[in-house]
């Protein structure tokens, strides 16, 4: 089975509201999305695989190590701050050089964002597993978002593997999938998504069209 | 921060008069039934004005046959065909929430005369 995809790098901008055709509201949130460009075609000949390496960002050169530096200068284009692979079986028809803009997606198309959900820091149980934490009256101590009991005692004699707990919450690679494409914006790079996507404000974000569309 | 505001440029309306709290409206709304559409005019008194930019919205309060009605409308939304002011009120509260809980002559906002 042969399976393309197309992405692009993009910065979350934030979120606001439009207006449909029906004159529905629609919650969106902005990326500036590219320009990317491709530095790199992988085959499956050369590489055991096909994929496309996309660069995407403005960066100082000066701040750019000297393995990147020789990796752009192959391609003979400016660095980039970041570099993502996509994986596509179509690898073939891109051409390093090449220029990816917001264009690649249209209105009405689905899309997965990938992106760096925002971090909460050492969470207590409540925030980060949704537990109900103790009463707030008849007789509890002190120990209102307390997660209660976490096991047994001799049997099993240990607390189970994966047992929800407090913890470091947030700051992790997460995927939303199935988003609306509300409208692009070629001239200025936007596109417009309907719904919330992972990150902060200014964070990176990578737009892939949606793996399970039309399934 | 980066506001986004040039994004949503193009769908603020400018066409609507100033009108603040304890103002009375005529707000034109565009009623769409099943294929065709028609003007419906929601008249009353401004209660609060809430938010900013592209999300601000406005309450309007009347009272019809006995029954307080409240709607709350997008400042700037299509669906407003046109917003006219019939009165302005003098108030010195920004909500008027209070009037909910008033019936008839009390629940009277005083107009705003001019330099007076």
């Amino acid at each position: 089975m042969t399976k393309t995809q197309q992405g692009v790098l993009g910065t979350k901008l934030g979120m606001t509201q439009v207006w449909d055709a029906e004159n529905k509201i629609v919650p969106v949130t902005v990326i500036a999305a590219g320009p990317c460009v491709v530095t790199q075609v992988r085959t499956a000949e050369k590489d055991g695989y096909s994929a496309i390496q996309i660069a995407f960002g403005e960066i100082e050169p000066r701040k750019v190590s000297k393995p990147e530096t020789g990796h752009f200068e192959k391609v003979g284009v400016t660095p980039r701050r970041h570099l993502a692979e996509i994986r596509t079986d179509d690898s073939a028809n891109y051409t390093v050089g090449q220029e990816i803009t917001a264009e690649t997606f249209a209105a009405g198309q689905l899309v997965d964002i990938t992106g760096t959900s925002r971090g909460h820091g050492f969470a207590g149980v409540m925030k980060r597993h949704g537990f109900h934490g103790l009463r707030a009256t008849h007789g509890v101590h002190r120990k209102h978002r307390s997660p209660g009991s976490i096991g047994g005692c001799s049997t099993p004699g240990r607390v189970f593997r994966g047992q929800k707990m407090a913890g470091r919450m947030g700051g992790d690679r997460t995927t939303t999938q199935n988003l609306t494409v509300q409208s692009v914006d070629a001239e200025k790079g936007l596109l417009l998504i309907k719904g919330a996507i992972p990150g902060n404000k200014g964070s990176l974000v990578l737009v892939r069209n949606a793996v399970k569309a039309g399934l | 921060m980066q506001t986004l505001d040039h994004v949503t440029e193009g769908a603020i309306r400018t066409d609507h008069p100033d009108f603040r709290t304890g103002d009375t409206l005529k707000v034109h709304v565009r009623v769409i039934e099943g294929t065709r559409s028609r003007i419906q005019v929601f008249q009353g008194i401004v209660i609060g004005r809430q938010g900013g930019g592209i999300g601000e919205t406005y309450t309007v309060r009347k009272v019809s046959f006995g029954v307080g009605v409240e709607r709350k409308f997008p400042l700037h939304t299509p669906m407003v065909e046109k917003i006219e002011l019939v009165s302005r009120g003098d108030v010195r509260r920004a909500k008027l929430y209070f009037l909910r809980e008033l019936r008839g002559k009390k629940a009277k906002i005083k107009e705003l005369r001019d330099n007076a």
